[in-house]
């Protein structure tokens, strides 16, 4: 497949119009995604543990991040004496040639690819489309979007955005499946058959990496489809892809991220497969490519290097309001949602600067990362330095500075709630005004109570 | 300067204080048969069969049973004594592509989420559980253990080249969030749990 056609958005707001331009579409998303994050609730209140995990996956995080050049080494050492051969990319650029001289060296023309999200930050399919590779993407959800010739919208569930009768569609002109078909089953079985073909015939697999073991030099890799596995075990070559944060100390420490890896993605108890690669079959070439681009400046960054512990579940996703009706694709960057928008400025923060204010901050993707990563906190800061630095519009800057103002100072906070209230009781029209206030687009003001939270609060107290 | 080192430099100077890593997790003890009825309960809602036996040959006359040919099962177990016994190497995966039985063996099974760890110790090439159409995984009872901390300890990962755990029969909901059975990986997954 050559570049895609596909043109990313420029501006999440513009982009979110057009999603919610179809109500019912943007309804079904909406739904699909919440009945998602429930299936994570029910699995993550089956352990009484769930937070005591949380805080110590966190802390491992933490331990990684504050000797991640040590952890490298090790993971650098293990490895090769492993028989992995272990590559360095500074950037995405050097990232793509690493690989394609790789599948050169062995003469190949077409090769099966995993899910990787770092291979989509990077645009290996493109690059390696644009030197006349044939890259097949294996995972389901990944293979319908590049017949689609879209990226995915969703770092879990690639194709998300898509209903059924689109894939019957798709599947009809790719894969000769029947017109007007959109049975999932049946067309679960179309692509098993057509990427059987694909995984008997490929001399090198591409694949991601969930968790990569400092201890061991080894890496594992979680799919539920298997495609990762037939990829890797009957090629000649496999080039395993990862950002040098996806580093772990040990073996171990598996048991704490492989019980909330799952549950927090789709509310499974663990994926169908966790596969530890540690060393190449006798008859295979195994390459580690470890990439940068861009983690190490991330990782100098006080107020946002915390966002380097993301084990890229995607339950954040899932809760945040604005995604859930504004699509992945309006998110015009390689990760979408809310760990995409604290992300994403840090690689580009002109191309970006829109990204942080695609949020109420309601917090509920704090809430439910697994790694407590303060996500909603970080997207408040990005604001300041990209209001600061001259990246955002006037009118978002404007509402920006009253609001760091308002919760900077208790007691102008108590003040503004309570003018707050008195302005919206008299003159409604004006917080909905759009051109005025950016966010009261597309969204109702909520009805100003009639007694705030803080007066409720002091008035009942003292009754007490 | 190559990458590497302009990496670990950068990674050098920018990263935060120095954290301690934090302590091993323990839970108390589960009960063994706790956990094997945990385990059985976990596979089954994972889209998995489980089969309870008593000695290996019960799993043959199983298969016998409800597979009536031994063609079409390529069995990996010694012991079961059915199908196609294979103790050596297979050279090359490729030649499995039609395979629609393995019998293959497990060594830890985890019960809080059924997963069994199968390791390249015990399958002739890596590419046999995933091949296969259908997964007929074989797991002592003494074997099962509470939850994924107590895995670890009990195993040593970084031994085979490859291992995996393995939790039911392939899947996914790429399509609408419709759930099928049957990816890329088996579409049916057998647990027999010997006891
Ligand atoms: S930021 Fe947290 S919730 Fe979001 S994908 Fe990463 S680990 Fe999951």
């Amino acid at each position: 497949m050559s570049s895609s056609t596909y043109v990313a958005p420029t501006d999440h707001a513009k982009a979110a119009d057009k999603f919610m331009e179809d109500e019912e579409r943007v309804n079904w998303h909406d739904k699909a995604l919440w009945f998602i994050r429930q299936k994570r609730d029910v699995a993550s209140k089956q352990l009484p543990e769930w937070e005591l995990l949380r805080e110590t996956a966190s802390q491992i995080k933490q331990n990684v991040l504050s000797n991640l050049d040590t952890y490298l080494e090790e993971f650098e050492r293990h490895a090769k004496q492993n028989g992995i051969t272990v590559h360095w990319a500074a950037d995405a650029a050097e990232h793509n040639r690493i690989v394609l001289d790789i599948i050169k060296r062995h003469g190949i023309q077409k090769l099966v690819k995993s899910k990787s999200m770092l291979t989509e930050e990077c645009h290996l399919n493109d690059f390696l489309g644009d030197n006349g590779i044939d890259v097949v993407d294996t995972d389901l959800g990944e293979r319908v979007v590049q017949l689609a010739q879209e990226p995915p919208s969703h770092i879990v569930l690639p194709c998300i955005h898509k209903r059924k009768e689109e894939v019957g569609e798709l599947f009809h002109q790719h894969l000769g499946t029947e017109k007007g078909a959109s049975d999932p089953a049946y067309l679960t079985e179309a692509a098993r058959q057509h990427l059987r073909e694909k995984f008997l015939t490929s001399d090198l697999a591409i694949t991601g990496v969930n968790f990569a073991i400092a201890e061991t030099g080894g890496f594992v890799v979680c799919t539920n489809e298997g495609n990762a596995d037939m990829g890797a075990h009957l090629a000649k070559v496999h080039i395993a892809c990862m950002g040098i944060e996806k580093i772990i100390p040990k073996a171990e420490n598996l048991g704490v991220f492989l019980r909330l890896l799952a549950r927090s993605a789709t509310g499974q108890p663990i994926t169908t497969y966790s596969s530890h690669f540690h060393r190449p079959r006798p008859d295979q070439e195994m390459h580690i490519v470890l990439v940068d681009n861009g983690r190490s400046i991330q990782l100098g960054r006080k107020d946002f290097y915390n966002s380097l512990k993301c084990i890229r579940c995607g339950a954040c996703i899932n809760t945040c309001p604005v995604y859930r009706r504004s699509g992945g694709h309006s998110y015009h960057y390689a990760i979408s949602g809310p760990i995409g928008a604290i992300l994403a400025p840090n690689m580009d923060m002109k191309k970006n600067a829109d990204l942080p204010f695609a949020s109420t901050l309601c917090g509920s993707c704090s809430n439910v990362c697994p790694v407590k990563i303060d996500i909603h906190n970080q997207l408040y800061q990005w604001r300041q330095v990209l209001s600061d630095g001259g990246y955002v519009p006037k009118t978002k800057k404007i509402g920006m500075q009253a609001m760091a103002t308002v919760l900077s100072n208790p007691t102008i906070y108590r003040v503004a709630g309570k003018s707050g209230r008195f302005m919206m009781n008299l003159m409604p029209g004006l917080a909905n005004m759009k051109a005025v206030n950016p966010w009261a687009k597309q969204r109702e003001m909520p009805e100003p109570p009639k007694e705030s939270f803080r007066d409720w609060y002091l008035k009942n107290k003292k009754k007490s | 300067m190559s990458s590497r080192e302009a990496i670990l430099n950068r990674v050098k100077t920018n990263k935060p204080a120095a954290v301690a890593l934090p302590q091993t997790l323990a839970f108390p003890p589960v009960p063994a048969d706790a956990c094997i009825e945990k385990f059985a309960r976990t596979v089954e809602a994972v889209g998995g069969t489980v089969v309870e036996v008593t000695n290996l040959a019960e799993i043959g006359a199983y298969l016998k049973k409800h597979y009536e040919s031994p063609e079409r099962v390529l069995n990996t177990v010694h012991g079961v004594g059915f199908g196609q016994e294979l103790s050596g190497p297979i050279e090359d995966g490729h030649v499995l592509a039609n395979l629609e039985i393995a019998v293959v063996t497990g060594s830890v099974g985890v019960a809080e989420n059924g997963a069994v760890w199968v390791s390249e110790e015990n399958l002739p090439t890596r590419v046999l559980p995933f091949i296969t159409e259908h997964l007929m995984l074989v797991v002592a009872a003494e074997n099962i253990v509470s939850n994924m901390h107590e895995a670890y300890v009990r195993l040593d990962v970084s031994a085979p080249g490859f291992g995996a755990f393995i939790s039911g029969p392939s899947r996914t909901a790429d399509i609408e969030q419709s759930l099928v059975i049957g990816a890329h990986g088996p579409k049916r997954a057998h647990v027999f749990i010997l006891k």
